[in-house]
């Protein structure tokens, strides 16, 4: 594996080889000094050319406790914004010996196109509506190890709850949750279903309340308030009223039930019950998760040197 | 008397006839037709076919404004390598086709090329903005047949309802781009499954059939002529069909890469795939070549539309739509359809010879006497089209690597050779 742009693109091996090594990351993560010189020597490049600080530190932090060299490119702060074009961004990077690069951009594809014009890894962090394979890998990861079942989410039903339409999270989640078995049911109002979503394999329920209690994960996602101008959806109220885990939905939930989110999250809109008085909140968990995962992700893709070097410990 | 030149042992295609015979031309005419001509240039022509030179309605040449991705003479070189005698230039240009001055630089520079015919259009719309009509009276005298506003749609149908009244007046044509802009923000490919799947913004067929319904309406109501430029969806060659049916002034064309490339292509994100309106699906593709067969559609029309390398390394939601097409239209269509060499010959020559009004001197049969404007060609060579070797100044070819069958071998514009067996001459 050379890149990391969709999961489409991911074996079932694959994504249970990445969730196992996960697990050895988790590993060296409860160390007291979490830290391997797994990619020492190694330089990656967070190039994010949409804000994302939250992704951006963990993947650096992942890379950072691989003992890889870490650039990091703000597109905010860069020659971009004076109309460099993609191309040129990239090769002038590539041009300073990067082997990995993180890419997030608001446009769908981005990743992909940089692929082509780079001999580095490329690691899609984010692109447009389209792909967040390592958000995707790593509630795949959370919710896996919450039930114990490691390579499978058969039998399990997974609520995804928002704005599917513009969501890359969305994409990557409903590819790995179903390839691993589980059954998806999408909650949204229908302005932010995709088109053609009869297409995807999924269920649709058009209300929180027909689903809140017999499923294994509600999955939240953030609210964009910004649809709000597009007319997306008629008021916040009324999206709040159908669509939120509020504190009566959250009693119904079964006792096993996980809540989850990639965050931020928008209190009050999405939620309105404090995360912390759900017992299957894993939110936080899904954080210490992304960074075991972006570790696994980017040792398999770079290939480090061997498992060995993950039990070396300690600050080479 | 110049030098004669002889295409010999042709095969003619000629709307009444398909016929093997000598082609002797002098003077920028045919001068003689028949078994052993000699002449002062010979070319031959065996086991190829010679007809009307083609005629592209639908030509974006850059210039005057953005020379760097094309000239009126590397565009015109393009054309006669693809066998056109003729190109509507299209008129979003900057400044824009819509006042006497630019149209007549367009020409001049066409005549100066001199490669092949290059017949500026008008704009709808002063500077395409769609707000206030263009001087259609002026254009109209200085030569201009066809007004569009190509790459925006009229949106406002009261203006549209004038400029149909106006074209009704003046014995021009408007060409309508439809779309429907409002349902068009941002998008980047065709509103279908694998769209959806991408998470691109779409671009959905209504845009486009809402107003091939609605202009249909309004030459119902003004008798003014109609052109529909590159129409894209199966709904739409429906509408057009019934319309035909009748008896209203309308005509279409469909472009080579509507009839050979689908959406799913854009699962690359490579914008050398983006075009206006987007590629769509393998059914709006069978849709459109059946409008080709029952003469619903009357011609093919490249949308040439070069663009600069760098615009196209561009995220696919802001890199520019479209794709070139003169050098590789024949053979596109040819692998894309089956069609005899008449019908061949009148989707890329007769027909809109006879929508850009230069039936005069465009489309007419091989004949004594007649202008020798002449594409000489065959449909079963295969060849691999390389993007580096087209001579338009861009090179954004979706058929870069593609295999193709069909072949223009020879170009005579105006009784001149000015591509031999392939090659421009100047």
């Amino acid at each position: 594996m050379k890149h990391l742009l969709d999961t489409h693109d991911l074996s079932i091996d694959d994504i249970v080889n990445i969730l196992d090594v996960a697990d050895r990351m988790a590993e060296v993560n409860r160390r007291q000094v979490p830290k391997v010189p797994a990619l020492k020597g190694k330089t990656i490049a967070t190039v994010f050319f949409e804000d994302s600080t939250r992704t951006r530190l963990s993947f650096e932090t992942a890379a950072r406790r691989l003992s890889a060299d870490v650039l990091t490119f703000l597109a905010s702060s860069s020659s971009v914004n004076k109309g460099e074009s993609l191309r040129d961004t990239i090769e002038t990077l590539s041009a300073m010996g990067v082997q990995a690069f993180v890419v997030r951009h608001k446009s769908s594809g981005v990743p992909l196109q940089l692929s082509q014009w780079t001999d580095a890894s490329v690691i899609n962090a984010g692109d447009g509506w389209h792909q967040h394979p390592t958000q995707g890998l790593l509630d795949a990861y959370t919710i896996t190890r919450e039930f114990g079942t490691p390579t499978s989410l058969a039998g399990r039903t997974v609520a995804i709850v928002g704005d599917i339409k513009h969501s890359r999270v969305a994409r990557s989640n409903i590819d790995l949750f179903t390839r691993l078995g589980a059954r998806v049911v999408l909650v949204a109002p229908p302005s932010l279903l995709p088109s053609h979503v009869e297409t995807w394999p999924v269920d649709v329920r058009s209300t929180m309340d027909d689903v809140i209690d017999n499923v294994d994960v509600v999955y939240l996602l953030r609210m964009q308030l910004e649809r709000m101008q597009s007319a997306s959806i008629p008021n916040l109220a009324e999206y709040t009223r159908l669509y939120a885990l509020t504190p009566e939905r959250a009693a119904v939930l079964q006792d096993h039930a996980l809540l989850m989110h990639p965050g931020p999250m928008n209190r009050g809109v999405e939620i309105t019950v404090d995360p912390a008085d759900v017992a299957g909140s894993r939110i936080l968990q899904q954080v210490t998760n992304g960074v075991s995962i972006r570790m696994a992700v980017l040792f398999t893709l770079l290939g480090g040197d061997s498992v060995s070097s993950l039990t070396a410990g300690g600050e080479a | 008397m110049s030098q004669s030149l002889l295409l010999q042992n042709v095969t003619v295609v000629n709307p009444d006839a398909v016929f093997v015979s000598d082609v002797l031309i002098q003077n920028g005419r045919v001068s003689a037709i028949g078994n052993g001509l000699t002449g002062d240039i010979v070319v031959n022509g065996s086991g190829l076919y010679a007809s009307s030179g083609f005629v592209d309605l639908h030509t974006h040449l850059r210039e005057p404004g953005k020379e760097e991705a094309e000239t009126i003479e590397s565009g015109s070189r393009a054309a006669a390598l693809g066998g056109y005698t003729a190109v509507v230039a299209m008129p979003n240009t900057d400044p824009a086709q819509d006042n006497v001055a630019t149209v007549a630089f367009v020409r001049e520079q066409g005549i100066k090329a001199g490669l092949c015919e290059v017949l500026p259009s008008g704009c709808i719309t002063v500077g395409r903005l769609g707000e206030s009509l263009a001087p259609f009276d002026q254009l109209a005298k200085v030569g201009v047949t066809l007004c569009t506003d190509d790459g925006n749609g009229v949106q406002s149908e009261s203006l549209m309802q004038q400029a149909l009244v106006a074209a009704k007046k003046l014995n021009i044509t408007m060409a309508q781009h439809c779309e429907v802009s409002e349902m068009t923000i941002g998008a980047a490919m065709h509103d279908g499954e694998c769209c959806s799947h991408l998470g691109v913004p779409g671009w959905p067929a209504e845009a486009e059939v809402q107003m091939v319904l609605r202009d249909i309406e309004l030459v119902r109501r003004t008798g003014g002529r109609l052109h529909l430029l590159h129409l894209s969806t199966a709904e739409s060659v429906a509408l057009v069909r019934d319309a035909k049916k009748e008896g209203l002034p309308i005509t279409a064309e469909v472009t080579p890469h509507h009839l050979s490339l689908q959406d799913t292509l854009l699962k690359s994100f490579n914008p050398i795939f983006k075009v206006n309106p987007p590629l769509r699906t393998p059914r709006d593709i069978e849709a459109l070549k059946e409008g080709l067969a029952d003469g619903t559609i009357d011609a093919v029309a490249t949308d040439h539309a070069p663009h600069a390398g760098h615009t196209k390394e561009q995220p696919l939601d802001v890199a520019p739509p479209g794709m070139l097409g003169l050098e590789t239209a024949l053979a596109v269509v040819n692998t894309a359809v089956t069609l005899d060499v008449q019908k061949l010959a009148a989707l890329m020559s007769w027909n809109p010879a006879r929508i850009a009004r230069l039936e005069s001197h465009q489309g007419r049969p091989l004949a004594v006497g007649e202008p020798a404007n002449i594409a000489v060609w065959d449909t079963t060579s295969v060849w691999t089209v390389q993007k580096d070797a087209l001579a338009s100044k861009s090179k954004n070819t979706p058929y870069h690597g593609m295999a193709v069958r069909g072949r223009v071998h020879h170009t005579i514009f105006n009784g001149e050779l000015v591509v031999h067996e392939g090659k421009a001459l100047k």
